[in-house]
């Protein structure tokens, strides 16, 4: 396709020539902040439930020198038991809240733009429904998880600083956290976690997408009644919960995978990560498969549809 | 090169057919309405056009199959398709700043400029403007495109007259030149009538009507015929007869004017009275036939 012509109307611009084809365009950046224009809870959520979680820490801080005398004459195991356990709470819940965020989000993304009409004018501007689609499975993919770490490591922080200060305050030295509880390990701990959850949830997100792309209304139901009849049609007629296992798995089967787990439940140390055991699992390969056809199929479901 | 070019082209929905084979060829420099009544397949028209539905049949928009290359197609299209469609949560800032991030033809001060000339606050959100206000945001960003064609579909739908004038005003004076082309459909016939270079009507998926505007005089007369020569009148086969306080009215085709002139007083007929002479007519062979 070539350029305009020369006929430029004067009328246009005060006579000046105006530059052809301008502006090197960004589809993919712009789409991706367009979601979180439009998405404010993707930051929002976590934000207010980390500040929440702040909040209750302060308060649960009254007494901590006290408590503290008596955790650091325990052994080793139960100190960092005790001292990390409000640590590991806090990054539970946010976590769950980064889950909660991103399914929502991805069960919405293409059905809003059809039900108020936008799409229409999403389409009418030179981004491809690849573009849009991957901008939209970006979201619950890396932002979400992004936004998750950075707050969680930041809560961590502030928590750290203020133990710090109420030890100091009562003449006590405000390192013996740290002896308890590495912020340096944990955040390495919570960064692979956070990619081992992305990784394996990969295809429940991709499915959101794609129901939301393609159902008319009841999304959620859409989006969940399948499984749900699916495991039930095998429950009643093989006997069997596979299925139902099967969707278990892949909501929690991940996190099993990738971690070698304490008796008691926990993942202390970064020896504890098993990421080649995680990569080994045929069900991270068989969902990402999955999560790519589901991706490819909303990016066409996207092309045809029209809005509801 | 055309701008538009369509061969044969086809839509169906499962039994119903919305475009029953149609051909057209849109050239630049035009300004062509598309007019039909509801359901007749305009939109659809429109949306195999901008590449949003698949169709059968051969089409090209600048040279480009639509439901193929649509990204490529929309740096050289612009589209409002009607009042509704800019999402209701975004600022008018941020409208700005996305179009500007993927239009690699979108000149940002030229919308400013635009905006500038309304009482739109960059601020505000979408769903705090008028109805009047949205369709000036839309036609601002639009027209600060650097398009070669302009589709519109119902633009003016819902505003109040003084917006719609405002409208293909702004779009006449401000955006339109000999090197692009715009399409508009509307069911306002009338406000358009000045405006458009070309004509085509639209009925039942197929055109039944097509005519550049300069030629409507010489193609078509209203008379207002004297009750003596009814007789007379009606055996040249008007196209369409009504009448109007007591008056009849013929509607001619290709008519002889000095001819038709010894039967009353003769004028060329606006849009609307042909486009109810056209689809009216269409409406009753169709049904004669049932």
């Amino acid at each position: 396709m070539t350029t305009h012509p020369d006929v430029m109307p004067e009328r246009l611009g005060s006579g000046e020539a105006r530059p052809d084809a301008t502006a090197a365009t960004r589809p993919f950046y712009w789409s991706v902040r367009r979601e979180l224009w439009e998405n404010r809870s993707v930051y929002l959520a976590p934000l207010a439930v980390a500040a929440m979680a702040l909040i209750g820490f302060a308060i649960s801080t009254i007494g901590l020198a006290g408590r503290r005398r008596e955790v650091l004459l325990l052994d080793a195991a139960e100190q960092r038991a005790q001292i990390g356990m409000p640590y590991d709470m806090v990054a539970m819940v946010l976590i769950v809240t980064g889950l909660i965020v991103a399914v929502f989000y991805s069960i919405d993304a293409l059905h809003g733009e059809r039900r108020d009409r936008s799409i229409l004018f999403w389409k009418s501007l030179p981004v491809s429904d690849r573009t849009t689609v991957l901008s939209k499975a970006f979201i619950p993919l890396v932002v979400i998880p992004s936004i998750v770490f950075a707050l969680i490591v930041t809560v961590h922080l502030l928590m750290l600083l203020w133990t710090g200060l109420v030890l100091v305050a009562h003449g006590m030295s405000p390192l013996s956290t740290l002896g308890a509880w590495n912020p340096l390990e944990q955040s390495a701990i919570l960064l692979y976690g956070l990619v081992v959850l992305m990784l394996w949830h990969a295809p429940l997100y991709a499915w959101f997408l794609l129901v939301s792309g393609w159902a008319r209304r009841a999304i959620v139901l859409w989006a969940v009644l399948p499984l749900v009849a699916f495991s039930a049609l095998f429950r009643v007629a093989w006997g069997s919960t596979d299925v139902c296992a099967l969707l278990l798995y892949r909501v929690v089967g991940g996190i099993e995978e990738a971690f070698a787990f304490t008796t008691g439940g926990t993942v202390t140390s970064v020896s504890q990560l098993t990421p080649g055991r995680f990569l080994a699992t045929p069900g991270l390969w068989v969902g990402l498969v999955l999560a790519v056809v589901f991706l490819a199929a909303a990016i066409r479901v996207r092309r045809n549809r029209e809005p509801i | 090169m055309a701008f538009v070019e369509a061969r044969g082209l086809r839509k169906r929905y499962g039994n119903t057919v919305a475009l029953d084979g149609i051909n057209l060829k849109i050239e630049e420099g035009r300004i062509l309405g598309l007019i039909g009544p509801n359901g007749a397949g305009k939109t659809t028209a429109l949306n195999a056009i901008l590449g949003l539905t698949p169709y059968e049949g051969e089409l090209t928009v600048l040279g480009r199959d639509p439901w193929s290359a649509r990204e490529e197609l929309m740096r050289d299209v612009a589209f409002i398709a009607d009042v509704a469609v800019l999402p209701r949560w975004m600022r008018v800032s941020q409208a700005l700043d996305y179009v500007a991030g993927v239009h690699p033809r979108f000149d940002r001060e030229r919308a400013e400029g635009f905006l500038d000339r309304t009482t739109i606050k960059r601020a505000s959100k979408i769903r705090e403007l008028s109805k009047g206000m949205v369709v000036q945001l839309h036609l601002a960003l639009v027209m600060a495109i650097d398009a070669r064609l302009l589709v519109l579909d119902e633009p003016t739908l819902g505003l109040d007259i003084l917006f719609r004038k405002q409208f293909y005003d702004s779009l006449l004076n401000d955006y339109f030149d000999r090197s692009r082309t715009i399409l508009v459909t509307t069911h306002s016939v009338e406000e358009i009538q000045d405006v458009l270079t070309d004509l085509m009507f639209i009925d039942r998926g197929r055109i039944v009507l097509e005519t550049p505007m300069d030629e409507l005089e010489s193609r078509y007369a209203e008379v207002l015929v004297r009750p003596e020569r009814l007789d007379e009148a009606r055996a040249l086969g008007p196209m369409h007869e009504r009448t109007l306080v007591g008056r009849s009215i013929m509607l001619f085709e290709r008519g002889d004017r000095q001819r038709l002139a010894t039967f009353g007083e003769v004028r060329t007929p606006g849009i609307a009275d042909l486009f109810v002479a056209v689809i009216g007519r269409n409406g009753r062979t169709e049904g004669a036939t049932r």
